[in-house]
C-alpha cells in the first residue's frame, strides 16, 4: 500500500491567546517571536494513522507539504515518525492560494508522484480551520473522500473507514484509491524515536516548484482563489471575571455557590 | 453572475422531523433571501419525508425540493453530493447554506469542489453586503483566536455552513405558501462508490452534552480519569453533563464524545463550570455561548478567566468538594 500524507506547517496553536497577534493590513497572523511553527495537529494524527497502517500492512508513506520558508522541519518530523519519502512544494507563485489553489497544487504533485492507494489529510488545518482541501483534492482526483476518520482497516481490496459522528461513529467501506481526512480521535501521535530522527535527518527531500509540477498559473495564488478574506480581527470579549477570594479555595467555593444561587443560575 | 439567483438550504432531518439546524438555516436563509429580494428554496433528502416539505414551507421556504428514496435514508457522501450538486446545476442558486454538522462538514466541501464555487465553513454570521450584494461570511479561524470575514467574488455558488445555535431559528408561519417539487430524478445510483456498513451510537451516561443546562468540564489540570469522578458527581447533582477538553479526551480520561470545542461539541448551557482547564481558544469556541461560565484554576493568568463571569484561583481539589457540598445544601438534596 502506498500512502500519501499531506501535512501543513502552521504557527503553534498552543501559544497563549494573550500572545496571539494579527496584522489587520495583510490579514495574517504575526507569529510570536521565538515560538517555532509546528505540524498542524490533525495532520500529525494523519501521520500517526499512516504509521499504524504501515506497521500492520507493510505500507510505504510519502509525506507532502506545501508552504513558504523552512517547511522541511514538518516533513522531517513526519519522516521521523515513520514516513519513507518527503516532498516539499515551494514556489512564490503558490503563496496566498486558497483551498482550491492548494488542492490543485497538491493534485498536480500527486500526479507527478504517480500511483497511490490512500491519501491522508488532517480534517482541517489548525490555523485557518477551513476544512476543505482534502475534499476538494478528492474531487479533483475523482476519488472517494471519507472525512473525519478515527481509524482505517484494510479489508481485502477495500478499506473500512471509521468516521467520527456527533453521537458515535460509522463504518464506511470504500474502494481504493481514496482520500481520508483524519480527526484527533485517532489518539495521540507517537513521538519520533532517536533512530527515526537520525534517519529522517539524512533523507534528501526534493523541493518541487510550479514548473516541476506543471501548474496552471491562473489556478493558483490570489489569481486562482475563489474566496477572499476581507477582514481578520480578534473578537472583543466584554466579560469581566469576578474573582471570588477567601482564605482557602474551599471557602471561596462556598461563596461561589451562594453567588450562583443569588443570581439564580442554580 | 446574475444567472445565479436565490438561496438554497440543504435541510437535515432527524428522527423523522426537520432537525433544529434546518430551522436555523431557514431562519438566516429567509433573511438573506429578503435582503436580496430572491427566493428561498430547500432541498430535503431522505426516506418517507414527503410530509416535511410543508413544514419547511411553514418555516419560510418558497420552494421545497424533495428527494424521497430509500437510497437517501442515511447520509452517504457520494449519493448526497450527487443530488445536491445536480440540483445546484439545475437551479443555479447564488447562495447555498448547510449546517456545520456531521452531514454539512462532509457535504459542503465536496459540493464546492464539484461546483467550483466558494465556501466558508462554520460561519457565525452571514450578511448581504448592501453595495456589492455579495454574501459576507464571518467565521472563527486560528482555533477561535480570530474571526475572518470571507467573500466569494465571482465563483458561484457562494456556499456556507453555519455553526449550530449561532443563528436564530425560523418561526413557524402556517400561512406561508410554497411549492413542493419532487427531486428524485436527481439521484444518481451510479455515483455510489462508498457504502455505509454500520452506524454505531456510543452510549453516554445521563443527559446529552449538547442538551444539558449544566456542564461541568475538565481539562488536563484535573489530573486523571479517576479525578473526573468528582466532576461527574457535581454534574449529576445539577442534572447536567460532564465535558472535557481535547487534551483530557486524548489522555483517555473521558470518552471522546464528551469533547467540548471547535472540533467537538458546541454547548450553550446556563452554567458552564470549567475545572483545571486553561481555556485554549479551540475549547472556548465550544462553550462561549454559555450563559454563565465559572472557572476554577490554579493559574490566575489562565485564559479561561477572560471569558468567565466568576472565578476561583486555587486548587480545584479543595474547591470542588466544597462547591458540590454547598450546592447540595442549597438545592436541598
Amino acid at each position: 500500500m502506498h500512502i500519501i500524507v499531506c501535512v501543513k506547517q502552521i504557527p503553534d496553536p498552543e501559544v497563549p491567546p494573550a500572545k496571539f497577534k494579527i496584522d489587520p493590513a495583510t490579514k495574517k497572523v504575526v507569529p510570536p517571536p521565538g515560538v517555532p511553527p509546528v505540524i498542524s495537529v490533525f495532520d500529525e494524527r494523519a501521520c500517526e494513522l499512516a504509521c499504524r497502517l504501515k506497521e500492520k500492512h507493510n505500507a510505504k508513506i510519502t509525506v507532502i507539504t506545501m508552504g513558504p520558508g523552512k517547511v522541511s522541519d514538518v516533513v522531517k518530523h513526519a519522516l521521523a515518525m515513520g514516513g519513507d519519502d518527503g516532498v516539499i512544494l515551494q514556489d512564490q507563485a503558490f503563496e496566498n492560494s486558497d483551498s482550491f489553489g492548494t488542492a490543485y497544487i497538491l493534485s498536480q504533485a500527486i500526479k507527478k508522484i504517480g500511483s497511490y492507494d490512500l491519501i491522508l489529510c488532517g480534517r482541517q488545518a489548525a490555523d485557518w480551520d477551513t476544512g476543505q482541501v482534502g475534499s476538494i483534492l478528492a474531487e479533483i482526483l475523482g476519488i472517494p473522500a471519507i472525512t473525519i476518520a478515527k481509524d482505517i482497516q484494510p479489508e481485502g481490496d477495500k478499506l473500512r473507514v471509521f468516521r467520527v459522528m456527533e453521537d458515535g461513529y460509522e463504518v464506511v467501506e470504500t474502494p481504493i484509491p481514496c482520500l481520508v481526512t483524519v480527526s484527533n480521535e485517532v489518539g495521540l501521535p507517537r513521538l519520533p524515536s532517536g533512530m527515526g530522527i537520525i534517519q529522517a535527518a539524512r533523507k534528501q527531500i526534493p523541493v518541487w516548484t510550479a514548473q516541476d509540477i506543471q501548474v496552471d498559473p491562473a489556478k493558483i495564488g490570489p489569481a486562482g482563489a475563489h474566496t477572499e478574506v476581507i477582514n481578520l480581527f480578534i473578537p472583543v470579549r466584554e466579560t469581566t471575571c469576578e474573582i471570588i477570594t477567601a482564605d482557602t479555595a474551599a471557602e471561596a467555593a462556598i461563596k461561589l455557590a451562594e453567588k450562583l444561587r443569588e443570581i439564580k443560575v442554580i | 453572475m446574475s444567472d445565479y439567483q436565490g438561496i438554497l438550504v440543504c435541510g437535515e432531518i432527524s428522527e423523522g422531523q426537520l432537525a433544529p439546524i434546518t430551522q436555523e438555516l431557514l431562519g438566516i436563509g429567509r433573511k438573506l433571501a429578503n435582503d436580496l429580494s430572491q427566493e428561498l428554496s430547500i432541498l430535503l433528502m431522505g426516506k418517507n419525508i414527503g410530509n416535511l416539505a410543508q413544514d419547511a414551507i411553514a418555516f419560510g421556504a418558497d420552494k421545497a425540493y424533495v428527494a424521497d428514496n430509500p437510497l437517501l435514508e442515511t447520509y452517504n457522501s457520494d449519493v448526497f453530493t450527487a443530488v445536491a450538486a445536480r440540483l445546484c446545476q439545475k437551479i443555479s442558486p447564488a447562495i447555498v447554506l448547510l449546517g456545520q454538522t456531521d452531514t454539512g462538514r462532509d457535504l459542503a466541501p465536496r459540493l464546492v469542489g464539484r461546483l467550483q464555487g466558494g465556501l466558508a465553513m462554520d460561519c457565525i454570521e452571514l450578511a448581504i453586503d448592501p453595495s456589492t450584494k455579495l454574501l459576507t461570511q464571518t467565521r472563527p479561524a486560528f482555533g477561535g483566536n480570530a474571526n475572518a470575514t470571507v467573500v466569494t467574488k465571482t465563483a458561484r455558488p457562494q456556499i456556507a455552513t453555519i455553526r449550530s445555535k449561532a443563528m436564530a431559528p425560523a418561526q413557524l408561519d402556517e400561512s406561508h405558501k410554497g411549492q413542493v417539487i419532487p427531486a428524485e430524478d436527481l439521484i444518481d445510483a451510479g455515483a455510489v462508490k462508498v457504502k455505509v456498513l454500520e452506524r454505531v451510537k456510543e452510549k453516554t451516561e445521563g443527559i446529552k452534552l449538547e442538551d444539558a443546562e449544566f456542564v461541568v468540564s475538565g481539562g488536563r489540570g484535573v489530573g486523571s480519569a479517576q479525578n473526573f469522578e468528582a466532576l461527574k458527581e457535581l454534574a449529576n447533582l445539577l442534572g447536567g453533563a460532564v465535558g472535557a477538553t481535547r487534551a483530557a479526551c486524548e489522555d483517555g480520561w473521558i470518552p471522546m464524545t464528551q469533547q467540548v470545542g471547535q472540533t467537538g461539541k458546541i454547548v450553550s448551557p446556563n452554567l458552564y463550570i470549567a475545572i483545571g482547564l486553561s481555556g485554549a481558544m479551540q475549547h472556548i469556541a465550544g462553550c462561549s455561548g454559555s450563559k454563565c461560565i465559572v472557572a476554577i484554576n490554579k493559574d490566575a493568568g489562565a485564559n479561561i478567566f477572560k471569558v468567565a463571569s466568576f472565578g476561583i484561583v486555587g486548587d480545584y481539589k479543595e474547591a470542588l468538594p466544597a462547591l458540590t457540598q454547598k450546592i447540595k445544601e442549597l438545592l436541598g438534596k
